[in-house]
């Protein structure tokens, strides 16, 4: 193993985690609050994907394609909260299966509008360069991606201890109920929190549809990365979420590149291990 | 009075059920194939989930390590027949031992989790370990052993098989054992106060399952004559837990009449429009917000609330012959029977 080769697989896997990172903050953030473990998050990631690819052709405005397919697959997600899983809220199974009925429905759909053919979004004019970090060249959208990862993780620290926001989520997720009884709309909490679940899914798949490819089926395969990170960070956890994903996309990266045919092996020993030694993960909570 | 005639809807079900190749064309008794197979992987994920609490999405995973064991063994192996099919059952099993023994470390939502990714590491496996899966292209050229190489007679050995295996799976819920699971899924600390080995049960109760889904994968193998990276993708899984609720969770033949229901729909609709997987989604999702007891589910619940009515109306029939009804007609069975 050459240094370059070192410092390549090294700059890749933190791509790769910025990435899980987006889509797990989602999923984790989701779950803290609302109990249900939304198996339609990896149909979110490829509809955020789709939607940005298609509004960066029609209109060459980046930041616009990343803005309407995060609003874009936040919309849609409240939808889903707001007119299906209420009916089901608190009733653990029927939420789990709801979401992962709404996941076939979503990729069929995708596969129905966009076709079979793997997409990739072009990268914007600024950012469509390599640089040179030591002895690797690498592209500055990749950078680009671990930066918005940065700037999200602070963001959502900021906004779950500084704000009044926050503090009533962090409530909430110790006792919803008497949240309620202080007279917050915890309702509208959970619709916001979903808005927010959504949209990290949404930027992940626009992140992820430039870094890999997006084709039907990925959906599956990117949500079986973020469970693993959320499995080895501890559930409902942020800081969980960072370092699960830095895991997960070194070790799944360095795996890739060394045994190229048992991918997601590499990755499932670890949590398997972490299972038997800490069930809850890293950070989570009894 | 209850028992007998379940037990001739059973035989009739089973002459039914083998008179299929005599009156129907090969398309449909390659259906009907298919229906037991798959009903055998519900009813394992039925097992589990309906009787231990512990729903699997995963079982793909268990299912295909046993079709791609015997597509392996017999085209490149060239070994026997039912040497293969058992092997299968055994690599299933121990690779079971190993899932099982991750997954049960866990509880519900979070058991859900983790066997979704182990039947997405099985895909994995499937679709890049060339070497031995053929990755994409999978396994082709599987035969039949040679007494049953046509279509009829492949059936009637996925029948004898089914029938066997979910004989045996009826004893193993009805023995104490079962009744052990049953109890963990109503209450699993009780359990563990009462001095039962709640993990250990558990553990057996996914071997168990593993041990169904193994067999079902066999079958398949035979079945299709091919096995590839769709025959172990997350559709599956999530289709055989669908077969389970939409026929109704933790009953015994719920999740058969779930396979029929979505195999046949498979088929029919697959005839008009490729768009099969929203069609699933949305069937999905009705049931949930629906039928959340499923068919079978709906209909006993429907027809002990049907005996409670009648047994209370007896009641107001007897108690006025003893003019005991008030001037209203209020009577308490009424009330009671409404709770």
């Amino acid at each position: 193993m050459s240094p370059t080769f070192i410092s390549m697989q090294v700059l890749n896997g933190i791509t790769f985690a910025s990435l899980l990172f987006l889509l797990a903050s989602g999923f984790t953030f989701i779950f803290g609050l609302m109990r249900i473990m939304n198996l339609a998050h990896g149909g979110f990631y490829l509809l955020g994907g789709y939607i940005g690819i298609t509004v960066l052709v029609a209109t060459g405005n980046f930041w616009l394609a990343i803005l309407s397919a995060a609003l874009g697959v936040a919309i849609f997600g409240v939808l889903i909260e707001r007119f299906l899983l209420r009916f089901v809220r608190g009733k653990v199974l029927p939420e789990v299966l709801l979401t992962v009925g709404l996941s076939f429905i979503i990729a069929d759909g995708c596969l129905a509008i966009f076709g079979g053919n793997p997409r990739t979004l072009p990268p914007p004019k600024f950012l469509a360069g390599t640089v040179e970090i030591g002895p690797v060249t690498y592209p500055w959208f990749r950078l680009f991606v671990v930066l918005m990862a940065v700037l999200i993780a602070i963001a959502l620290w900021l906004l779950q201890e500084r704000t009044r926001l926050g503090a009533i989520v962090r409530a909430g997720v110790d006792d919803a109920e008497m949240v309620a009884a202080l007279g917050i709309n915890i309702k509208q909490i959970f619709t916001m929190v979903f808005f927010l679940g959504a949209a990290l899914a949404g930027l992940s798949g626009v992140a992820g549809s430039a870094v890999l490819a997006l084709y039907p089926g990925v959906d599956a395969e990117i949500l079986t990365y973020g469970l693993v990170v959320v499995i080895i960070g501890g559930l409902g956890s942020l800081p969980g979420a960072i370092v699960g994903s830095l895991f997960v996309g070194l070790v799944d990266t360095f795996g890739k590149a060394l045994f190229p045919e048992i991918s997601y092996f590499t990755v499932f020993a670890p949590m398997a291990i972490m299972l038997a030694v800490r069930p809850r993960g890293l950070f989570g909570r009894e | 009075m209850a028992s007998w005639w379940k037990y001739g809807v059973i035989v009739l079900l089973l002459i039914a059920a083998a008179l299929v190749p005599q009156g129907l064309p090969t398309f449909w008794i390659s259906i009907a194939t298919e229906v037991l197979i798959y009903g055998l992987l519900a009813m394992s994920v039925n097992f589990l989930g309906g009787y231990g609490g512990l729903v699997s999405l995963g079982h793909a995973g268990l299912f295909g390590i046993s079709a791609y064991t015997v597509g392996y063994l017999v085209t490149r192996m060239g070994v026997n027949h039912y040497v293969a099919f058992l092997a299968g059952v055994l690599l299933t099993l121990a690779v079971g031992a190993i899932f099982g023994g991750v997954a049960i470390r866990a509880t519900g939502i979070y058991f859900l989790m983790i066997t979704y990714a182990e039947g997405m590491v099985v895909w994995g496996l499937a679709y890049r370990w060339a070497k031995v899966t053929g990755a994409e292209n999978g396994i082709r050229g599987i035969t039949r052993p040679e007494l049953f190489t046509k279509g009829w007679q492949y059936y009637y050995v996925v029948l004898v098989i089914f029938v066997l295996t979910i004989y045996l799976m009826w004893r193993v819920l009805n023995s104490s054992f079962g009744l052990t699971l049953r109890g963990i899924r109503e209450c699993e600390p009780r359990m563990a106060a009462l001095g039962y080995n709640v993990q250990v049960h558990k553990f057996l109760g996914y071997m168990w399952s593993a041990f169904f889904a193994g067999i079902a994968g066999g079958l398949y193998a035979y079945y299709n004559r091919f096995v590839s990276p769709s025959t172990v993708q997350l559709s599956v899984s999530s289709e055989s837990v669908l077969m389970m609720v939409l026929g109704g969770v933790g009953t015994f033949f719920g999740p058969l009449l779930g396979s029929l229901i979505i195999i046949v729909g498979r088929n029919m609709i697959s005839l008009y429009t490729a768009r099969w997987p929203i069609i699933m989604g949305t069937i999905f999702v009705l049931t949930v917000l629906l039928a959340p007891k499923g068919i079978i589910g709906t209909l006993s619940a429907w027809w002990e609330q049907r005996k409670k009515v009648s047994a209370g109306v007896v009641e107001i029939v007897e108690a006025s012959a003893r003019k005991e009804v008030g001037a209203e007609g209020e009577v308490r069975v009424g009330t009671e029977s409404q709770s």
